[in-house]
C-alpha cells in the first residue's frame, strides 16, 4: 500500500486513541441546553427566538448574522428560558440563547427514519438546491474552525473546483470520533460525498485516511470498489495531517499558495467526514445540523467513549456520564491536547466544531518550567508551513507587529507542532497566536480603511 | 545538551586511554572551573537561579579541555574556562544568548595568550606524567613543514589512515585531548545522527569541503598534503562534529547550515595551509559564528505553498 503525505514538516505525538473501538453512545438529553451564536467562522448569528417562546428538536432559534454565517437550530425541544451571554471555549463571556428542556418532540419536516438515500433516487437536486439546502442547514466545517460549508462549495469566480476532498485522517491524538462515524456510517457519508461533488460540479472525489485506520481504509474501499470517481487515499500518520493545507498536499500533491489563497484556489474543496454527514441529514433527511459525534477523553477517565450528542448541552454532563472528573489537577479541553483550547469552565456547550472533550489530569496537564531558547532548529523542521517558529515567537512577544507580519505570521495553521517539539518548553504557540490574531486585525482595518 | 555528553564519552574514555593521568586532570578541571564560574556568576555577578542542571557548563567545560594539550597547567585553564563562561557566555546573558562558541572562545584565548604551552603537545601512551610528559609534532605541524620548505618528503613521516583514525601511533598521536582519535569523534557523530541531536549538514559539509579542497591542492601540487590525512588530522573531527554544531551559535535552516558548513571548510583549509598557525579549525568556526545572525536574516525556509517567482 503506497502512503502519501505531506511534505514539510510535521510531528508524531503519541496517539492515545482511547476509545477507536468504544461504539458510539446516545447521550442523553441535558436539562438546559445552551447555544452560543458564535459557532462558526464569520459574523454570529441572530436570534430569532425570545424568552418564552417554545421550541421543537430543529426549531430554527438563530438566523444567519450576514453572508459569512450560519444559522442555528435547537437540538432540543421546551421554552426558551433567556437570551444572555455565557462563558463559551474561548473563555470570554459571549451571547447565547439558553433552553430548558421539556420533553424531546421534533419538528414534523425531519426524515428520522434510517432508511438510506441516495442521489440516483433523487434526481431533483440540483446543484443549487443541494447548496441551498445545506446553507439553510447551518452545516459548518466539523473538524474545529467551523467554516460555513456552503460557501466553500460556491468559489469565488477566479478559482474553478476540481475534486471534493474528504478529511478523514483525524490526526490529533486521543479523538475518535470522526473515526467512529465512518465506521458506524459510512454509507451516508459516501452519499454525502456524492451530494458535494454535484454541488460543486466535480467528477472527482478522495477520501484521506491515515494509516492508523486501517479498518476504516479497507470498509471505504470496499464501498468504493466500483466507483471510479471515488479513490480512497491512504495516508502516513504525521500531524498535522488533517490540516487542510497538508490534506490537499498529501492528497493530490499541490501546495496552496500563501493566504489570503485557499484550497480551491487550487481545485480543491476539502470537508470533514462529520460535514459530509451533516450534508446528507440537512440534504436527503431535512434535519438541521444539531447533533454531532463528540469524544469525551482522557487517560485518568473513568470510562471514555463517544457520543452522539445534541449540540448545547454542557460537556459536564458528558464527563459525568464517562464517570466524573478524575481525581488530581485536571485541565480540560475543547479538542484534542494539540489544538484544544483549554476551558476555563466546563459549563461549556458542545458546539457544532466540538470534536472531543479532552481530560488532561496532573503531570499531563502542567506545563513545564520555560527554558531560554538555544536555537536548535527543532520548530524550524517541524513546523508544516515551513516558517520559523522561534522568530514569529520571539517577534510577537516583543510586539514587533511589521516584522512579524512580514515573516509570514498570517500563514501559520495554529497546529502547535512547534511547542510540542521544543526542548525548552517554551511557549511558541501562545505568542505566535498573540501577534497572529493582532496582525489579522491590522490587515483588516488596513483593508477596511482602503475602501 | 545530555545527548551530546553521551556522544562525547567515547573520545573521553580514549582520551583517558591515550593521555591517562594529564586527560584525567585537564578535563576534570576544565569541567570543574566552567561549572564553578557558571554558577558564581549567575549568583553574584548576575543575581539570578544559577542553571548549572540544564548540563551546558558541563558541556562547555568538556569541550573546552578536548581542545587543550594534555599538559597544561591548572591555573591555565581556570583562566580559559574563566574567558570562556564569563567573557563568552554569561556577558551575553548565559545559554542561547551567547554568539560565539563559548569552549573555542577559551581555546583561541589561550592560544593567544599563552602561546608555548598551547603548542607543545604530549604525545600519547604517558600514562602516568602530567606537566612532565614529552612532546611531539602532530600531522598537522608537519604538514606544516612540508608546506613551508617545500619539500614533500616531510609528509612522508605522516602516519597512514588507520592510525590517524585510532589515533595510537607513537609519532603522529601527539595533539590535544579530544581530538587524537577520529573513530572516536564518528562514534560521537553516528550516535548524535542516529538520536536526532544533529542533523547531517553541518558536520558532514565541513567534512566535504574540505576533502574536497585539499584534495584539488594535494592534486595540483604534492606538498600539500592528501585529503584522508587532511580530515583525519587535528581537530577538524572534533570541531566539524561537535563544535560547529553548536545548537546556539549555528544557523537555523538547513540551507544556512550548508553555506555555514562549507564556508567553515574552506576557511579551515585556507588557514591551515596559509595561515600562520597550523591549526585552522577554532578560527574558521569563530568567524562562521559571527555570520550566524547574518546567514539566519537572509536564508529562509521554503514555505508551504511558496510561488517560485519568475
Amino acid at each position: 500500500m503506497k502512503l502519501h503525505t505531506f511534505k514539510i514538516g510535521g510531528i508524531h505525538p503519541e496517539e492515545n486513541k482511547l476509545t477507536s473501538d468504544v461504539v458510539t453512545k446516545v447521550a442523553s438529553l441535558p436539562k438546559q441546553a445552551i447555544y452560543p451564536l458564535s459557532q462558526h467562522i464569520g459574523a454570529p448569528a441572530k436570534p430569532v427566538v425570545q424568552k418564552g417562546d417554545k421550541v421543537k428538536v430543529g426549531t430554527l432559534i438563530a438566523e444567519a448574522g450576514g453572508f459569512v454565517s450560519a444559522p442555528i437550530y435547537s437540538s432540543v425541544s421546551g421554552t426558551v428560558f433567556k437570551v444572555d451571554t455565557i462563558f463559551d471555549a474561548t473563555g470570554y463571556r459571549k451571547p447565547a440563547i439558553i433552553i430548558n428542556v421539556e420533553g424531546d418532540e421534533w419538528e414534523d419536516s425531519i426524515d428520522r427514519s434510517d432508511k438510506l438515500e441516495t442521489l440516483a433516487n433523487h434526481p431533483e437536486l440540483t446543484s443549487e438546491a443541494i447548496i441551498n439546502r445545506v446553507k439553510d442547514a447551518g452545516v459548518t466545517g466539523m473538524g474545529g474552525a467551523g467554516f460555513p460549508t456552503f460557501i466553500k462549495l460556491t468559489p469565488p469566480p477566479t478559482a474553478k473546483a476540481e475534486c471534493i476532498i474528504i478529511n478523514g485522517v483525524e490526526c490529533e491524538p486521543y479523538i475518535t470520533a470522526d473515526y467512529r462515524l465512518m465506521m458506524e456510517h459510512a454509507d451516508e457519508i459516501l452519499v454525502g460525498l456524492d451530494l458535494l461533488m454535484k454541488a460543486a460540479k466535480v467528477d472527482k472525489g478522495y477520501i484521506g485516511i491515515e494509516e492508523n485506520k486501517p479498518e476504516a481504509i479497507t470498509l471505504f474501499k470496499n464501498k468504493t470498489a466500483d466507483d471510479s470517481r471515488i479513490t480512497i487515499v491512504p495516508l502516513a500518520q504525521k500531524y498535522p495531517q488533517g490540516g487542510e493545507k497538508q490534506l490537499v498536499d498529501a492528497v493530490i500533491k499541490r501546495q496552496v499558495p500563501a493566504p489570503p489563497a485557499i484550497p480551491v484556489n487550487v481545485g480543491a474543496i476539502v470537508q470533514n467526514v462529520g460535514s459530509a454527514y451533516a450534508v446528507y441529514q440537512a440534504v436527503m433527511k431535512n434535519k438541521p445540523l444539531f447533533e454531532r459525534y463528540t469524544t469525551v477523553t482522557g487517560k485518568k477517565i473513568k470510562n471514555p467513549a463517544n457520543f452522539l450528542v445534541r449540540m448545547g448541552t454542557p460537556m459536564r454532563d458528558l464527563i459525568e456520564a464517562c464517570g466524573g472528573m478524575p481525581d488530581g489537577e485536571n485541565k480540560v479541553l475543547a479538542g484534542g491536547p494539540m489544538m484544544g483550547k483549554a476551558l476555563t469552565t466546563i459549563d461549556v456547550p458542545i458546539c457544532k466544531g466540538t470534536n472531543s472533550v479532552t481530560v488532561l489530569t496532573d503531570n499531563n496537564a502542567r506545563r513545564k518550567a520555560v527554558q531560554p531558547c538555544i536555537r536548535c532548529a527543532k520548530c524550524v523542521n517541524v513546523c508544516p508551513m515551513g516558517l520559523e517558529p522561534y522568530l514569529l515567537a520571539t517577534l510577537s512577544a516583543k510586539q514587533n507587529w511589521e516584522k512579524v507580519e512580514a515573516e509570514d505570521i498570517t500563514s501559520c495553521i495554529e497546529c502547535g507542532s512547534c511547542q510540542f517539539t521544543c526542548p525548552s518548553h517554551r511557549p511558541i504557540l501562545d505568542n505566535i497566536r498573540l501577534g497572529k490574531s493582532t496582525v489579522m486585525s491590522m490587515i483588516k482595518a488596513r483593508n477596511a480603511a482602503k475602501k | 545538551m545530555f545527548g551530546v555528553i553521551i556522544a562525547l564519552i567515547p573520545a573521553l574514555l580514549v582520551s583517558f586511554l591515550y593521555f591517562g593521568l594529564g586527560s584525567v586532570v585537564v578535563t576534570l578541571s576544565s569541567v570543574a572551573a566552567c561549572v564553578f564560574f557558571e554558577w558564581a556568576i549567575a549568583k553574584y555577578i548576575l543575581k539570578k537561579e544559577p542553571t548549572i542542571s540544564d548540563g551546558s557548563a558541563i558541556l562547555t567545560g568538556l569541550l573546552l579541555g578536548f581542545n587543550l594539550p594534555s599538559n597544561l597547567p591548572i591555573w591555565i585553564i581556570f583562566i580559559g574556562a574563566l574567558f570562556a563562561i564569563g567573557i563568552g557566555k554569561m556577558t551575553f546573558g548565559g545559554l542561547g544568548n551567547n554568539p560565539f562558541n563559548p569552549a573555542l572562545l577559551g581555546r583561541c584565548f589561550l592560544l593567544v595568550s599563552f602561546p608555548a604551552q598551547m603548542t607543545s603537545w604530549p604525545v600519547v601512551g604517558q600514562l602516568s606524567k602530567y606537566l612532565d610528559a614529552e612532546t611531539g609534532a602532530t600531522p598537522l605541524s608537519l604538514m606544516k613543514t612540508a608546506i613551508k620548505t617545500g619539500d614533500a618528503s616531510v609528509l612522508n613521516k605522516l602516519p597512514d589512515a588507520t592510525h590517524l583514525l585510532l589515533g595510537n601511533n607513537a609519532l603522529g598521536g601527539a595533539g590535544t585531548i579530544g581530538e587524537v582519535c577520529a573513530l572516536a569523534l564518528i562514534l560521537g557523530l553516528v550516535y548524535m545522527l542516529w538520536k536526532k541531536i544533529i542533523s547531517w549538514h553541518i558536520p558532514i559539509s565541513i567534512i566535504a569541503t574540505v576533502f574536497v579542497f585539499t584534495w584539488l591542492l594535494h592534486l595540483a601540487n604534492p606538498v600539500y598534503a592528501n585529503p584522508i590525512a587532511e580530515i583525519l588530522s587535528g581537530g577538524l573531527m572534533l570541531g566539524a562534529i561537535f563544535m560547529a554544531t553548536d545548537y546556539v551559535t549555528s544557523p537555523m535552516t538547513h540551507k544556512g547550515q550548508l553555506i555555514y558548513g562549507i564556508s567553515i571548510g574552506a576557511l579551515t583549509v585556507i588557514i591551515r595551509n596559509w595561515g600562520s598557525y597550523p591549526e585552522g579549525m577554532s578560527f574558521a568556526i569563530l568567524i562562521m559564528n559571527a555570520f550566524t545572525p547574518l546567514i539566519n536574516t537572509y536564508v529562509k525556509p521554503k514555505r508551504f505553498g511558496e510561488v517560485v517567482k519568475k
